[in-house]
């Protein structure tokens, strides 16, 4: 009955691929998204990235404005631009959500995240993990004979760094907060 | 409390289905006569009526039910009515505040269970809040992209006594944007202006927004002459018999309106999604069209299709923009290129794409909503659908004048929806005709629903095209997997005749072409529920079809097209 001539073969992208003609070089992204403290919300902002597939490299959350009982989450994501853009309208769509921030487009942010290390050891390797966790301004907030504390704030690339040098030297344990982050300037 | 502030919020209607965790709710129904109690027979029904109810009236649809299992049970239609987007507010049981956790009779944990299926949920642990809690639902339910929440009442939260406050939606902190940006509504005008090959692409959005946007719609496309096409969900608010009109666009579209998609440099969405059943394979969608997009939901635009002018904001607002600013400029189109592209349409509709071969000896799918459109479409009616292919030869068959008379699940697919639908759009409309068209195997999902229209005397009628096949199934079969039917049929069936007259209904059975008029005036001169088993060819395929993975203009038309089309990569979609 039709004329229609139909192709035979593979077909190059599926209906379910749905962002085949975009971009697909990821970029990491810092989100500020202010939420009102109410039970369940970590859940449903967790929930939508776990639901929808998307990535989370880092989370932290925090109550910010007791009186206004709003909470600030920072969420570094990675994602293709179109991808970071359905996550921000997305997390707008929570009716919890007061604020997404995108830190990454809006201006230069400033990003910190604390960690503290735990390294074990004696002789030369103690007295070379106290040197460099001075280089890198770590302080010390536990110490026995045979083990330190350090804490240390800084980029995340900074923590990696320390914690690279402290693996040789005994590192036992660390524990990382996620990343805070805040816009420079006013 | 709950029962004031329902009436607060203008509640007529309620559907439900009483358990332990809700009987001081219901003690509360039963001492007053202002909000009536529609008990259902399975709680999966009382969300699919109050969605029938929502979508007939524009009103929020509301819901009762009791903790677990009355909560478990509704999880179907809340997630129905999110990917529909309907409001609807559910409220659920729950076991009393010092019990949560500790893995209590009937407890299961409802807002966690229902957080990804609904718009936004509460656990109301504090009397004191639970007034307000209810006007924000009602609140969030209606504003914005509508939707279903549900807030949970633990036992004793019922019991207490608490203070009670009236509604105060002006200091709800949810208030998402309604007014489009003038600019990009500016920059439509123009694209409006020159474009050659126009078509407007509208969806559910346009209902959900108010009978305003289908008129405001209306007078834009009459004013302006440009074509339109419409999803499942928009069906209605465009008139079928309007002069513009392509016929529904997607996987079982018209082949006009698929064509007018493809070929189109100007595609104007409007309160639709860029659904998969709507583009197809999405590199070769409307490839060459300039795309406009109006739509309440930021998170709707460029999600699947990237788009050229975004307009975020209430269908009815934006639109009414859209013709003062079209006017003010002179109301001007491209006549030239439009007259050749109505031509070109007018080719495209000669191919007829939804003829069928007819038949004397058996009746067709086609020929039965044929005929039910011919004697129906004069009158104040209302459809429903069950699932299947039924739904899609409903949708191509019959025709829509206005908005609100089309009540089908689109988004979620959900068979069982149409039956509990149709009871809910009958209590909203006492007098009006309401019409199940159904699959038999869809039809039994919900068929206990028999129960609540003997006891509530509702007059719907279920027109049932039983093909005795899970028949979308079996064209998926026949075209994907080698003509295998694997568990596609429906064997040991009732006989719907019998089964209507256990529960007092009325039932007619049909088998025979010649019959069929009388068949269905009978149907429709009965003053009472009748379930129609109309018989019918059981291995027809709905035409056209869009198969997985291919573009607008792959569209199969008949048995002749469907040798070998779908390759092992579209057999993986669905
Ligand atoms: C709850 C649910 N289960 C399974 C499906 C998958 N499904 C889609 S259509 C269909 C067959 C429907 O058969 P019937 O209601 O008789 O309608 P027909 O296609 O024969 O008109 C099935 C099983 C679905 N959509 N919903
Ligand atoms: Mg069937």
């Amino acid at each position: 009955m039709s004329a229609l001539h139909i192709k035979k073969g593979s077909t190059s992208h599926s209906a379910y691929n749905l962002r085949p003609t975009f971009s697909d070089v990821e970029e990491r992204h810092t989100l500020a998204v202010l939420v009102e403290n109410e039970p369940g919300v970590l859940a449903r902002v967790i929930g939508l990235f776990s639901g929808r597939g998307y990535n989370i490299d880092s989370l932290t959350v925090a109550e910010v404005d007791h009186t206004g009982h709003l909470s600030r989450i920072t969420i570094v994501t990675t994602g293709t631009p179109q991808v970071i853009e359905q996550i921000k309208a997305q997390l707008g769509r929570i009716v919890s959500v007061r604020e997404v921030h995108d830190l990454t487009v809006e201006g230069r942010a400033v990003e910190r995240e604390l960690a503290m290390l735990k390294v074990a050891g004696q002789g030369d390797k103690r007295v070379e993990a106290l040197r460099i966790a001075e280089i890198f301004r770590a302080k010390v907030v536990d110490s026995t004979l045979s083990s330190f504390v350090f804490e240390i704030t800084g980029t995340p690339e900074k923590i990696d760094a320390l914690a690279d040098l402290m693996r040789p030297l005994g590192l036992v344990e660390i524990a990382r907060t996620g990343i805070a982050a805040l816009l420079r300037g006013d | 409390m709950v029962i004031q502030a329902l009436k607060d919020q203008g509640v007529d209607t309620v559907f439900g289905y009483p358990g332990g965790a809700v009987l001081p709710i219901y003690d509360e129904i039963f001492q007053q006569n202002e909000i009536r109690h529609i008990l259902v027979r399975h709680e999966q029904g009382a969300v699919h009526a109050a969605e029938g109810y929502a979508r007939s009236t524009g009103k929020p649809g509301v819901v009762l039910v009791t903790s677990g299992p009355g909560a478990t049970n509704a999880v179907t239609g809340l997630t129905d009515a999110l990917l529909d987007s309907i409001p609807l507010v559910v409220l659920t049981g729950q076991v009393p505040t010092f019990m949560i956790g500790s893995d209590a009779f009937q407890e299961a944990d409802t807002v966690g269970i229902t957080r990804p299926c609904t718009k936004h949920n509460w656990l109301v642990k504090d009397t004191d809040k639970l007034s307000g809690v209810i006007h924000e639902a009602f609140h969030v339910a209606t504003t914005g992209r509508p939707g279903p929440v549900l807030v949970d009442i633990p036992k004793d939260v019922q019991f207490a006594t608490g203070a009670y406050k009236k509604p105060a939606p002006e200091k709800s902190t949810y208030n998402p944007q309604v007014k489009g940006d003038n600019e990009s509504i500016a920059e439509l005008v123009a694209a409006i202006e020159t474009a050659k090959k126009p078509v407007f692409y509208t969806g559910g959005g346009v209902i959900n927004s108010g009978p305003e946007a289908s008129r405001l719609l209306r007078e834009l496309v009459e004013a302006t002459g440009i074509p339109i096409t419409s999803t499942l969900m928009g069906l209605g608010a465009y008139p079928a018999s309007g002069k513009h009109w392509l016929g529904m666009l997607g996987m079982h579209g018209l082949y006009e309106a698929n064509m007018a998609m493809h070929d189109c440099d100007l595609l104007i969405a409007i309160g639709s999604r860029f659904d998969d059943r709507i583009t197809g394979k999405i590199d070769a969608f409307s490839p060459r069209s300039v795309k406009a997009h109006i739509d309440i939901d930021p998170s709707s635009i460029n999600k699947v299709v990237r788009c050229d002018i975004p307009i975020v904001g209430d269908v009815a607002t934006v639109l009414e923009e859209v013709l003062s600013i079209w006017k003010s400029r002179g109301s001007k189109t491209n006549a030239e290129g439009l007259t050749r592209w109505r031509s070109k349409i007018a080719e495209w509709k000669k191919i007829n794409c939804l003829a069928y071969n007819g038949s004397t000896k058996t009746i067709k799918p086609q020929y039965a909503l044929e005929r039910l459109e011919a004697l129906t479409k004069d009158r104040d009616r209302y459809i429903c659908t069950e699932v299947g292919q039924h739904q899609m030869w409903a949708a191509q068959f019959l025709g829509f004048e206005d908005p609100n008379r089309w009540m089908t699940s689109g988004g979620l697919g959900t068979m069982g929806y149409g039956f509990p639908a149709s009871i809910g759009v009958q209590i909203a409309h006492p007098e009006a005709l309401v019409i199940n068209v159904a699959g038999e195997a869809s039809w039994l999902m919900n068929m206990q629903e028999l129960g609540t229209v003997t006891q509530f005397d509702l007059p719907v009628k279920q027109f049932i095209l039983n093909n005795e096949r899970l028949g979308m199934v079996r064209q998926w079969q026949e075209l994907l997997h080698g003509e295998r039917y694997s568990h596609s049929w429906s064997e040991s069936l009732p006989d719907f005749v019998k089964l209507a007259d256990a529960f007092g209904a009325k039932g007619i059975l049909c088998k025979d072409p010649a019959d069929l008029d009388d068949a269905i005036m009978e149907m429709l001169n009965h003053d009472g529920p009748v379930i129609f088993d109309c018989l019918v060819e059981k291995h027809e395929n709905c035409f056209p079809m869009i198969p997985s993975g291919k573009a607008h203009n792959e569209m199969l038309l008949g048995e002749a097209d469907t040798q070998g089309v779908i390759d092992s990569k579209g057999s993986v979609l669905v």
